[in-house]
């Protein structure tokens, strides 16, 4: 049985509303150039500012990444010193996370979800220029102190005290003042977002109409907004305990090192799931549109999604199985960690499901997120075995648990990132990727994930320990391998840049609608979509009665 | 939802500026605590701030008042001022946590409580007890003793909770329409804002000068002054809102319908004054 096209969402609009120009556009003279990107208010001009910015953090990242992997390449210290490759293992921490995984969900989020609600723009175009141009203020200032008296943070991207204030170089201080600056940024980029997903949806569209990338950026923007100020909350005691005497995480003055990790995890998990529940969106948007059938389970994504979210506050202490806590509290934070698996499995279902006899076609961006859901859920899995709090004492701090967070993260969020833009480039260019670069790009990508990543599993089990510089003889071949693989895919992401640049410059036209089985109302502007979209507010009309 | 004429404003340069002075003023904070020089430097982006909020804030007014903003701007200010509280709200909450924890957790186990016994090896004189007057290492000097709440903290609760209901009055006021009595009641809630801050400043001269609370003081002093500073700061900020407020009241800035500033400084304000009740209750009377 021919699975049936599911039919579009129509929209009723005058067609000036979609060309742009009305008039209050028009009367100051729009600056030119370089000003234009400065000075810019439009969410599309600011979206691709943030996904540029992100795509050279990758790279610098990437880099220092390369740098651990090149000295890890053979037991011994060959290349570097030990205090510059705990650098490089802090700083490559921070970029990712904070520098390119995140801006690069801003940035689609930017992009995508005023087109996808037929809103002209977001609710705050201003505060979303600023959100976006303190990024490059906060990032240059956290690279800078790599060039500082005593070099950059050495503490791990997890900084914990007292390594990162008693035991600290003395850039700390600048580390700190540049992730507040971060940290503000994400704070007015989430506000921005939810006062658009709330209040600028086309009339007709109900919260049960939005699609899953609005649904699980309005989670993931609740979730920066919770988190985002205890992040700065604990950062600004390190910087009271650096500087001005206090002793928050001293325990001769009172306080407490393991406080600290309390309060950078109530932070810290959630942020994990700040980098994945965007990624889950992407992939809920690709799937149906490559399998051509409807998304299995629409509402049942949502409250997996917001589930997933409130449980994460509950869950921060698996990451402290071995600080020395309360019996009952080692209990509770294993059976809740493990609860958040039941969600997780909900929305893996679901994927399957809908792929289930679907008629399937496999192109860049459906070839990304169905790496997405295999790949991702083998990091669900490792991540089951370190919720285990018995068994975590064994695999803490070893390279078993740098396998999970990567195969969540790498073929998780960034692989569902360039999904992602593979999907809606032709909505920004009007143009289609190169098919054939772009599969070159996802073969070398996955292979070199696995090649990169999966030995690290056997290496931890062996007890490899994490962020050490020289390591046991046993360990060598493992280590080879990851390295081999870590070079091979960072060579392969220059294949993506190749792919961009000639896709903004030029390839196969793509018409509005730019892949045959896609529904949401992004596909229904043209393509390229204009600077100004939806200035005349679209009127939604449900197709799925009742979802 | 919408009325079909959202203002998107045009490209504007206090955003870049804004975040250009931030970062001025970082690079000169930590200039100044590592090296300790680069205060012009802190200076110069403080003045920065100041500049581009100014300016910003009049374009935001200056639209405002040239109508351009329909209902549904107005809905976006509102939802963005809320969650721009929530996010101050898990600020405080932090530092709330942090006590909470060392209060409930770190020291009784420093003290030997539970199954830690760290602090027998390390410690085995210390007590455990709060206020914090002996903190486990004798390196770090403990406060004195601790202040009545009874006395100015009391004071300074009675004066935020008025400085609440005048407030409310105020816009009770302005919204039947009687601008004379809503500035007066404006310009008092004002005042009970500087009366605050004052009588924190003399509290924090007496935490030094007699009291021996001092940041240095162990956990107790730091937990103190992270909560009462972060609010006192708010309580400055909040203060200086409400007098430009009052500004703009007195100019014939707002009508019935459009006053969300007022209303958005009020919700601040309340803010202010319930943080300050968790403060009261929790650092000074517990
Ligand atoms: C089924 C879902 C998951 C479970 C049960 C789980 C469980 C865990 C546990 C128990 C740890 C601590 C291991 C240790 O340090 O000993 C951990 C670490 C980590 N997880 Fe997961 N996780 C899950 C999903 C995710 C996802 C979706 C992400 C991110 C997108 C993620 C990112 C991380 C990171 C970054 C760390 C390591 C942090 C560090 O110490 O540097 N995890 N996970
Ligand atoms: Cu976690």
């Amino acid at each position: 049985m021919a699975p049936k096209l599911p039919p579009q969402h129509s929209l009723q609009q005058s067609s000036t509303a979609v060309a742009g120009g009305q008039s209050h556009h028009e009367h100051h003279a729009q600056p030119k150039g370089i000003m234009r990107w400065l000075l810019t208010t439009n969410h599309k001009e600011i979206g691709s500012l943030y996904l540029i910015f992100s795509l050279v953090m990758f790279f610098i990242g990437g880099i220092f990444a390369l740098v651990v992997r090149a000295e890890l390449f053979q037991p011994g210290l060959q290349l570097v010193e030990p205090e510059f490759f705990n650098q490089m293992t802090t700083m490559h921490g921070l970029i990712m996370v904070f520098a390119a995984v995140m801006p690069a969900f801003t940035g689609l989020a930017n992009w995508m979800i005023p087109l996808q609600i037929g809103a002209p723009d977001m609710a705050l175009p201003r505060l979303n220029n600023f959100s976006f141009w303190l990024l490059p203020v906060a990032f240059i200032l956290l690279l800078s102190t790599l060039l500082m008296p005593g070099g950059g943070p050495n503490f791990g991207w997890t900084f914990y005290a007292p390594l990162s204030t008693t035991y600290a170089p003395p850039s700390t201080t600048f580390f700190i003042l540049a992730l507040h600056i971060a940290g503000i940024s994400s704070i007015l980029g989430a506000i921005n977002i939810i006062a658009t997903i709330l209040n600028m949806r086309a009339p007709g569209m109900r919260m049960m109409d939005m699609p899953l990338f609005v649904w699980t950026w309005l989670i993931t923007a609740f979730l920066l907004i919770a988190v985002m100020p205890v992040l700065a909350g604990v950062i600004t005691m390190m910087l009271m305990d650096i500087n001005f005497g206090t002793s928050f995480f001293d325990a001769a003055g009172g306080g407490d090192p393991v406080l600290f990790q309390h309060l950078f995890w109530f932070f810290g998990h959630p942020e994990v799931y700040i980098m994945i529940l965007p990624a889950f969106g992407i992939v809920s948007a690709i799937i149906p549109t490559f399998a051509r059938k409807r998304l299995f389970g629409y509402a049942s994504m949502v409250y997996a999604t917001a589930a997933i979210a409130l449980l994460s506050f509950l869950v921060w202490a698996h990451h402290m199985f071995v600080v020395g806590l309360p019996l009952t509290a080692e209990l509770f934070f294993m059976y809740s960690t493990m609860l958040i698996a039941v969600p997780t499995g909900v929305k893996v279902f679901n994927w399957v499901t809908t792929l289930f006899r679907g008629s399937i076609s496999f192109e860049p961006p459906m070839l990304f997120a169905l790496a997405f859901v295999v790949l991702f859920t083998i990091g669900g899995f490792s991540g089951l075995m370190l919720a285990i709090a018995p068994a975590d004492f064994q695999y803490h701090d070893t390279y078993f648990v740098v396998a999970h967070f990567h195969y969540v993260l790498v073929p998780g969020a960034i692989f569902a990132i360039m999904a992602g833009v593979y999907y809606w480039l032709p909505k920004w260019t009007g143009h289609y990727p190169h098919e054939r670069l772009a599969q070159c790009h996802f073969w070398c990508s996955v292979v070199g994930v696995n090649l990169t990543f999966f030995p690290m599993h056997f290496a931890g089990l062996a007890g490899m320990p994490r962020r050490i510089p020289d390591y046991a003889l046993q360990f060598a071949d493992f280590n080879m391998l990851s390295s081999i693989g870590a070079f091979f895919f960072g060579v392969s992401q220059l294949i993506f840049v190749l792919v961009v640049v000639l896709c903004v410059k030029g390839g196969k036209k793509a018409p509005a609608k730019a892949w045959e089985g896609a529904e949401d109302l992004e596909w229904s502007v043209p393509s390229p979509a204009p600077l100004h979209t939806f200035e005349t507010p679209p009127v939604f009309h449900r197709t799925h009665p009742s979802e | 939802m919408s009325s079909g004429s959202y203002y998107v404003p045009e490209t504007s340069r206090w955003p870049i500026l804004g975040s250009l002075a931030l970062g001025v003023m970082m690079v000169g904070t930590g200039i100044k605590l590592v090296y300790d020089t680069g205060t012009p430097l802190m200076l110069v982006g403080v003045v920065g701030i100041v500049l581009v909020m100014g300016l910003w804030f009049r374009d935001v007014i200056h639209e405002s008042m040239g109508g351009l903003y329909d209902a549904q701007m107005d809905r976006s200010f509102r939802w963005g001022m809320g969650w721009f509280i929530f996010s101050e709200v898990m600020f405080f909450a932090a530092f709330f946590g942090a006590l909470f924890y060392v209060r409930t957790f770190a020291i009784p186990w420093l003290g030997g409580e539970g199954a830690k016994g760290v602090s027998a090896l390390l410690w085995p004189e210390f007590i455990a007890q709060w206020p914090l007057f002996n903190p486990p290492d004798s390196a770090v000097t403990g406060p004195e003793q601790m202040f009545s709440p009874w006395q100015l903290p009391l004071v300074n609760t009675l004066i935020l909770v008025t400085s609440s209901i005048t407030l409310t009055v105020a816009h009770e006021a302005f919204k039947l329409g009687e601008r004379v009595t809503c500035r007066n009641w404006l310009a008092g809630t004002v005042l009970l804002g500087c009366c605050f801050i004052v009588i924190q400043g003399v509290e924090y001269y007496e935490a030094y000068n007699h009291y021996g609370i001092t940041l240095e003081a162990g956990i107790f002093g730091a937990t103190f002054f992270i909560l009462t500073g972060f609010h006192g700061v708010h309580v400055i900020i909040g203060t200086l809102i409400l007098a430009c407020i009052l500004v703009r009241v007195w100019k014939g800035h707002f009508d019935n319908e459009h006053h969300f500033g007022f209303e958005a400084s009020c919700w601040y304000w309340h803010f202010v004054d319930v943080v300050w009740i968790g403060l009261f209750i929790f650092v000074y009377v517990l």
